[in-house]
C-alpha cells in the first residue's frame, strides 16, 4: 500500500525514553488483570495496550510494549504481536485529534469518499499523516458500525454521525478553535430513529 | 405489522434514559427472581419452544446451543457475549448497549444461569467507547442493587459480568476467534471440534451469543414462549431489529416481526428508496456478507431466515443496504472486497491470498479493465475460497461477488466489450 499507516513502528527519534503507567492507570491495570484466570495473564494484554495508548496521546510506544510485558510477565513478542494485529493500536504518533473516516460500502453510498477528500484537502495531509502543528491526523477505517447514521467519522473516542460537507468542515474548525462540539449525529436526530 | 405492545425494545432510540431506574420502569429486572426459580432445563426448554434463533447472523437455535453445554459438571462454565458488532450494514447491538443495557444484563444473568455459568465476559468492540461506558455504569448499578455478584435475589446464584474491549478486528465476531482474542491471542478462528461448549474460553465450556439474542431472552420468559412463537412466521419466530442504510430517504433502525416484506420495511420506515422504488437497483438484505438481491427479487421477498435463503441470499444480521440506480454496483461490491481483504486474519491460505486477489480483480473490474475470461476466473476463484477456510470469512468474501455475477454478469460483460470496442 502506498498510503502511510500508523501501524508502522515509529522511528527511534520519536520514541520516548521510558514508559510506565500513571498511578491511576496502574490501579486500573491491576483491576483488569484480576478479571481473568491467573493462568491466563495474556488476556489483559489488549486492555493494557488500550490504557497505554490513551495515556500516551493516542499511540503505543516501544517502551510501553516492554513495560506491559514486564508488568504481567509475558514475552514481549506476545504484546507486540497483538499491537500489530489489532487495527486500533497506533504504533506511531497521531495528532491531538485523530480523525478516522469510515469508508466501507454503507458509508460510501452516503458520500464518505468526499468526506475523506474534504479532510485531506482541508488539513493538507494524506492518510496516515499528521499536520505540522500536530493537531490533526487522518486515517481511513473499515465499518464503524453506525451504518444508519452514515457517513460517520470517529475523532479520538467519539463518533460524529450524519455528517455532510458543511458539518464536517465546521466540526474540524470547532476542534481547531477549541470550541464546543456536539458528539453523535450532526443532524437533528438523537440516534438511529427515522427522520421526521 | 408489529403491534406496539409486542415491541421488545421500547427504548431502542434512546428517547428515555438507559439508567437502571428508567429501565426498571420499562419492566427490566421485574420478575427476574421468579424466572431464576425455574430449573436450568426448564429455561432452556422454554427458549427452545419460543423458536428463538441466534441474531448474530447464522440463525442457529439458541435453546439448542445452550443444550450443548455439559450438564452437572463441576467445571467452570462461561457465557460470552459477542458485542463485536462490525458487519457492514449492521448497527443494532450498539443501540441495545447504549439505550437498553439492562435488557442485555438481565439476559446475561438468566442465560448464564441456564447454562450453568457463573462468569460472563461481554466482548465489545473497542470503537464503542461511549457505549461501553454506559454498559459499565449499568453493570456497576446492578452490583449495587444485588442483581449481580453473590447470592443474587437471596438465591444460591453467583454471577459476575466483565467487560472486555476488542480493538478493531472484524474476524473476532467469529466465535472461536473471539475466544482466542479473549485469551489474549491474535483473533484467528479455531478448528472445530472441539466445540466451545466443551472447550471454549480458558479451556472451559463456553457459550457465545450475540447481544440481541441475549437481550430478548428476559422478555420471552416473562411473556411466555408462545407469545414469541406467534410473532413472525413458522420456524422464523419473533421480532428483530433491522438496520436500513444506504440509499433510502430516512435510514434507521427498526424493530419488526420476522417475515415482514422487505419492500414494506423500506417504504414504511425508511421513507422509500432515494428517487422512488423504481430507482432501486439492488439490496444487500443481511449485512455485507450475504449475496445481493436485484430489484425484481426485492418486490415480494420476506425478511426472515428461510425466505431469504430461498431467494439465494440470507437474513444474516438484518443489516439492509439499499443501492439505487445512480450507483456503480461493481464499485460497491469492490469496496466490500477491500473490506474482506483488510479483515482476513491471514490464517488460511485461500482466504489470505484469495481476498487480496479478489480485491485486485474487482478494482480493475470497476474500470472495466478486465477480460471476459477474467470475469469467469473471478467466479471460479470465489468457489475455490468458499468452504475451504476454517471460518466463514472466506465465504463472506466470496458471496457478495457471486451475488453480483449471478445478477449483473450480463451488464458487466457488456461494459467490458464496449470498452474493448472503444
Amino acid at each position: 500500500m502506498s498510503e502511510n499507516s500508523f501501524k508502522v513502528i515509529a522511528e527511534d527519534s520519536l520514541q520516548p525514553k521510558s514508559f510506565s503507567f500513571s498511578s491511576d492507570n496502574l490501579v486500573k491495570a491491576k483491576n483488569i488483570i484480576k478479571m481473568y484466570p491467573s493462568n491466563y495473564k495474556e488476556s489483559s494484554i489488549m486492555p493494557l495496550l488500550s490504557i497505554a495508548q490513551n495515556q500516551n496521546n493516542g499511540w503505543v510506544p516501544k517502551k510501553a510494549i516492554e513495560y506491559i510485558s514486564d508488568l504481567i510477565n509475558v514475552p514481549e513478542i506476545k504484546v507486540l504481536e497483538l499491537a500489530t494485529f489489532y487495527s486500533m493500536y497506533n504504533l506511531s504518533p497521531v495528532g491531538k485529534f485523530h480523525i478516522e473516516v469510515c469508508t466501507t460500502s454503507p458509508c460510501m453510498l452516503r458520500g464518505s469518499d468526499s468526506m475523506l477528500n474534504l479532510c485531506k484537502k482541508k488539513l493538507g495531509i494524506g492518510i496516515g499523516q499528521v499536520t505540522n502543528d500536530k493537531l490533526f491526523s487522518l486515517g481511513k477505517v473499515e465499518c464503524l458500525g453506525a451504518c444508519v447514521n452514515a457517513p460517520v467519522v470517529k475523532i479520538n473516542e467519539n463518533y460524529f454521525e450524519d455528517i455532510n460537507s458543511q458539518s464536517l468542515d465546521q466540526l474540524i474548525n470547532n476542534f481547531k478553535d477549541n470550541k464546543k462540539i456536539k458528539i453523535g449525529p450532526q443532524s437533528e436526530r438523537k440516534g438511529s430513529e427515522p427522520r421526521k | 405489522m408489529i403491534k406496539k405492545e409486542n415491541l421488545i425494545f421500547t427504548n431502542l432510540y434512546g428517547f428515555n434514559e438507559p439508567s437502571i431506574n428508567f429501565a426498571m420502569k420499562r419492566g427490566d429486572w421485574k420478575g427476574t427472581s421468579k424466572i431464576l426459580k425455574l430449573s436450568k432445563q426448564e429455561i432452556i426448554d422454554k427458549i427452545k419452544d419460543s423458536g428463538l434463533r441466534g441474531r448474530g447472523g447464522a440463525g442457529f437455535s439458541t435453546g439448542m446451543k445452550w443444550d450443548f453445554m455439559p450438564k452437572g459438571s463441576s467445571r467452570q462454565h462461561y457465557l460470552v457475549i459477542n458485542a463485536d458488532e462490525g458487519e457492514p450494514g449492521t448497527c443494532k447491538d450498539r443501540d441495545i448497549i447504549r439505550n437498553e443495557p439492562h435488557k442485555l444484563l438481565e439476559g446475561c444473568l438468566i442465560s448464564g444461569y441456564a447454562i450453568g455459568a457463573t462468569k460472563c465476559y461481554i466482548y465489545i468492540r473497542g470503537e464503542f467507547f461511549n457505549e461501553a461506558s454506559i454498559l459499565q455504569k449499568a453493570i456497576e448499578d446492578c452490583y449495587n442493587r444485588g442483581f449481580l455478584g453473590k447470592k443474587i435475589f437471596g438465591q444460591n446464584i453467583n454471577f459476575d459480568i466483565y467487560l472486555h474491549y476488542g480493538s478493531g478486528a472484524y474476524v473476532c465476531g467469529e466465535e472461536t476467534a473471539l475466544i482466542e482474542s479473549l485469551e489474549g491471542k491474535k483473533g484467528q478462528p479455531r478448528l472445530k471440534p472441539p466445540f466451545p461448549a466443551n472447550v471454549g474460553v480458558f479451556g472451559k465450556p463456553t457459550t457465545v451469543n450475540n447481544v440481541e439474542t441475549i437481550a430478548v431472552v428476559p422478555t420471552i420468559l416473562k411473556r411466555g414462549p408462545n407469545w414469541f412463537n406467534n410473532l413472525g412466521r413458522e420456524n422464523n419466530c419473533g421480532s428483530k431489529i433491522f438496520c436500513i442504510s444506504g440509499h433510502v430517504n430516512n435510514p434507521c433502525n427498526v424493530e419488526e416481526e420476522l417475515g415482514v416484506p422487505l419492500k414494506y420495511l423500506i417504504q414504511k420506515y425508511a421513507g422509500d428508496v432515494i428517487g422512488g422504488w423504481n430507482n432501486l437497483q439492488a439490496i444487500i438484505p443481511g449485512g455485507s456478507s450475504v449475496p445481493l438481491l436485484p430489484k425484481n427479487e426485492c418486490e415480494n421477498v420476506l425478511m426472515d431466515f428461510d425466505s431469504l435463503k430461498n431467494a439465494g441470499s440470507g437474513l444474516g444480521t438484518g443489516g439492509i443496504i439499499v443501492i439505487n440506480k445512480q450507483t456503480d454496483i461493481v464499485k460497491v461490491i469492490a469496496r466490500l472486497s477491500e473490506f474482506y481483504k483488510h479483515e482476513s486474519c491471514g490464517q488460511c491460505t485461500p482466504c489470505r491470498e484469495g481476498t487480496g486477489w479478489l480485491m485486485r480483480v474487482m478494482n480493475r473490474l470497476v474500470n472495466d479493465d478486465c477480460t471476459v475470461e477474467e470475469v469467469e476466473m473471478l467466479e471460479e476463484v470465489t468457489h475455490q475460497i468458499e468452504g475451504h477456510t476454517i471460518c466463514a470469512l472466506g465465504d463472506a468474501a466470496a458471496w457478495p461477488i457471486q451475488g453480483l455475477l449471478k445478477h449483473f454478469k450480463k451488464d458487466i460483460l457488456n461494459r467490458i466489450q464496449k470498452k474493448q470496442v472503444a
